[in-house]
C-alpha cells in the first residue's frame, strides 16, 4: 500500500500559553514551541503500522516553509520513508481550499493508494481532509478510530461519534481518511532517530512543478481570510482564589462538602 | 440575499438539538430570513422529524430515499447537491456528522467553507465584501479570531453546538416540500455496516454526585493514582477528558465529553483541564465547577465557578490529606 500522509507544524498548545501580539492581528509567535500536530503525528503512525502489515511505502508531506521541514525529518525519524515541502511563494494566504487544491494537484502526481490526514489542526478547521477527498472525487470518512486492511482494495474502518460509540464502514480504496487522537501509540522519537535523517533530501515542489496556475490559490483566491486575533470572554470568569495553598485547600474542601456533599 | 438551508440531523424520528440553534444562527446572518429546513432520511421517522421543524421553520425540504436510511455523508452529499440552488449559504451543526459532510459540500457547491463557527454578525459588517463576519476558534479555544466569508458564491458554515440560544416559536406552521423525486438512485465509496455501541467500563461516572476530572496536567500515567486517591477520600468517582484516554492512561468509559460520557454532577473538580469545548459539552446541569490548573490563560477559568492556579501534582495531594484528617477528627 502507498500511503501519503498531510502533516502540519503547529504552535505546540502543550508548550505554550498562546498570547496576542501587540497589533492583535496575530499570535506572539516569537518564543512559540512548535511541533508536529497532535493528530498528525498518529496519522503518520497509522500509516507505517498498515505498511508494517501490508508492505509498501509511507511518504509525508506537507504545505509551508522551510521551516516546517523539522516537522518532515522528525516523521521521517519515526519511519516514514520519504518527506516532501511543498512550497512556493503564490501559496502563502491560502485558505482550506487553496490548501486542498494544491495537495490535489500533489497527490494526482503519484500512485497513492491511501491519504491520510490529521483530524484537526490546532489552528485548523478539520476541513482540508474532506475537501481534498472532493476535489479527487475519492470517499472519505472523519474521525477515523481504526483502520483494517481487507482483500479487494477495501478498507474496514471505525469512526468515533457521539457517546462513545463507534460506526464501522468499509471504504472503497483509493480514499481519504481524517485520523481521530488515540487510534494508536505513536512511537517515541530520540535525537538519535533524528540525526540519522538529518542528511536526507527533501524535494521540495512548488507550484510549477505542480502545474497550479496563478491566482488559483494563495490569498487572491481565498473565500475565507482571518481579519483579527481576540481574547474570548465566554462566562463571566471564575472567582480565583488568591490564597495560600493550604488555605485554597481548605476552601476547595468546604465548597465540595457544601455544593455536592462528602460521602 | 441568498436563501439559507439548515441541514437537520435527526435519528429515530427525534431531531437533534441543533437544529433549533441552526435557526437562530441564521437569522442572525438575516434578521429578516427564513430559514429553510432540509433533511435526508426514510420513512415515518423522517415524517416525524419533519412534523417537529414545523415550530421554527417555515419552510422544510425533505428528501426521502431508503439509501439514506442511515446518514451516509457522501449520499447525503450527493442528494443535497441534486436539490440545493447554487450560491445558497448552507449551516450544518459541527458534530461528527456535520465534520463528515461539510468540507466536502462545499467543493462540489464550488462555496467558501467556515468551520465550528461561535458567533455571527450580519453583512452589514462586512458590506463591501458581500460576505460573512464569523467568529471561530483557534489553540483549544486559548484565542478567538474573526473570519470574513466572502459568499459571492455561496457558502457551508459548520455551526458548534450550544454556542447559539435555540430560537423557539412563534409557530412558523411549517410546510414539507418534498423534494425526493429529484435525487434518483444514490451509490457511494463508503458503506454503513454497524454501530458498536461503548462499553460500559468499570465506574459508572454519570452516577455520581461529586466528579475529580484530570486533563493533560496529569502529566503521566503513574499520576493517576493522585486523584484516584483523592476521589476515595472524597466518596467521589474519576473521569478525564480526551488526551488522558488517548495516552491510554484511563479507559474510554471515564471520559467526559462530546465522544465520551455525559455527565450530570453537583460538583466538578476539573484538574489540569484546558476546557476545550468538546470536553465541556458532557458537562450538563450546570455543577459547580472547580478549576485546578497552573496555567492562569486556561479557558477552563472563563467557565469555571471558582479556580484557583496551582499545579494539581502538588494540589491535590495536600486535598487528599486534608479530607483523610477531616474524616479522622470525625470518627
Amino acid at each position: 500500500m502507498e500511503i501519503l500522509v498531510c502533516v502540519r507544524r503547529v504552535p505546540d498548545t502543550s508548550e505554550n500559553e498562546i498570547e496576542l501580539n501587540r497589533a492583535g492581528n496575530d499570535i506572539e509567535r516569537d518564543e512559540l514551541v512548535y511541533s508536529i500536530n497532535e493528530a498528525d503525528n498518529y496519522a503518520v503512525e497509522e500509516a507505517l503500522q498498515i505498511v508494517a502489515r501490508t508492505g509498501g511505502t509511507v511518504t509525508v508531506a506537507t504545505v509551508g516553509s522551510e521551516d516546517d521541514e523539522e516537522v518532515l525529518r522528525r516523521e521521517m525519524a519515526m519511519g516514514a520513508n520519504r518527506g516532501v515541502l511543498i512550497s512556493d511563494e503564490a501559496f502563502s494566504g491560502s485558505d482550506g481550499r487553496g490548501i486542498a487544491t494544491i495537495l490535489k494537484s500533489f497527490v494526482e502526481q503519484g500512485h497513492y493508494d491511501l491519504v491520510l490526514t490529521g483530524v484537526q489542526a490546532e489552528d485548523g478547521g478539520a476541513q482540508v481532509g474532506g475537501m481534498l477527498a472532493a476535489l479527487l472525487d475519492y470517499p472519505f470518512a472523519s474521525l477515523v478510530t481504526s483502520i483494517e486492511v481487507l482483500e479487494g482494495r477495501k478498507l474496514k474502518i471505525s469512526r468515533e461519534i457521539a457517546g462513545g460509540n463507534k460506526e464501522i464502514s468499509e471504504i472503497d480504496l483509493p480514499c481519504v481518511l481524517s485520523i481521530q487522537t488515540g487510534i494508536n501509540e505513536p512511537r517515541y522519537v530520540g535525537m538519535r532517530g533524528i540525526r540519522q535523517v538529518a542528511g536526507v533530501p527533501i524535494p521540495t515542489f512548488g507550484a510549477s512543478d505542480l502545474g497550479i496556475g496563478a491566482g488559483a490559490v494563495g490569498e487572491a483566491a481565498a473565500k475565507v481570510k482571518r481579519v483579527d486575533y481576540f481574547i474570548p470572554t465566554l462566562g463571566k470568569g471564575a472567582e480565583i482564589l488568591r490564597g495560600t495553598r493550604e488555605e485554597n485547600v481548605d476552601k476547595v474542601l468546604e465548597l465540595v462538602a457544601a455544593k455536592g456533599g462528602l460521602k | 440575499m441568498a436563501r439559507i438551508f439548515a441541514y437537520i440531523v435527526h435519528k429515530n424520528g427525534i431531531v437533534d438539538d441543533s437544529a433549533f440553534e441552526l435557526a437562530a444562527a441564521a437569522r442572525k446572518i438575516d434578521s429578516a430570513a427564513s430559514p429553510i429546513a432540509i433533511l435526508t432520511g426514510s420513512g415515518a421517522d423522517l415524517d416525524a422529524a419533519c412534523a417537529a421543524l414545523g415550530a421554527v421553520y417555515s419552510e422544510i425540504w425533505k428528501i426521502d430515499n431508503q439509501a439514506l436510511a442511515y446518514p451516509n455523508a457522501e449520499l447525503v452529499r450527493k442528494a443535497l447537491l441534486k436539490v440545493l440552488p447554487s450560491d445558497s449559504i448552507v449551516l450544518v451543526a459541527h458534530e461528527h456528522f456535520g465534520i463528515d459532510l461539510a468540507p466536502g459540500l462545499s467543493i462540489k457547491l464550488n462555496a467558501a467553507f467556515v468551520s465550528d463557527v461561535l458567533d455571527i454578525s450580519g453583512p452589514e459588517v462586512a458590506e463591501a465584501s458581500a460576505g460573512l463576519n464569523l467568529v471561530r476558534q483557534e489553540f483549544g479555544g486559548q484565542v478567538s479570531t474573526h473570519v470574513l466569508c466572502n459568499t459571492t458564491t455561496g457558502a457551508v458554515v459548520t455551526i458548534r453546538p450550544g454556542a447559539f440560544k435555540p430560537l423557539e416559536g412563534p409557530a412558523a406552521n411549517g410546510s414539507v416540500v418534498d423534494k425526493s423525486s429529484e435525487v434518483g438512485a444514490l451509490t457511494a465509496g463508503r458503506r454503513y455496516l454497524e454501530t458498536v455501541v461503548a462499553e460500559a467500563g468499570d465506574v459508572d461516572i454519570t452516577k455520581h454526585n461529586v466528579l475529580v476530572s484530570i486533563g493533560r496536567g496529569i502529566q503521566e500515567k503513574d499520576n493517576v493514582a493522585i486523584a484516584l486517591e483523592l476521589a476515595e477520600a472524597l466518596g467521589a468517582a474519576v473521569s478525564c477528558s480526551r488526551p488522558v484516554v488517548d495516552a491510554k492512561w484511563m479507559e474510554k468509559s471515564r471520559q467526559v465529553g462530546s465522544s465520551g460520557k455525559t455527565v450530570k454532577p453537583k460538583v466538578y473538580l476539573a484538574c489540569g483541564i484546558s476546557g476545550a469545548f468538546q470536553h465541556l459539552a458532557g458537562i450538563k446541569g450546570s455543577p459547580f465547577l472547580i478549576a485546578i490548573n497552573k496555567n492562569p490563560k486556561a479557558p477552563i477559568f472563563q467557565v469555571a465557578d471558582v479556580g484557583i492556579v496551582d499545579d494539581i501534582l502538588e494540589f491535590l495531594p495536600e486535598l487528599t490529606s486534608k479530607v483523610r484528617e477531616l474524616r479522622s477528627v470525625a470518627k
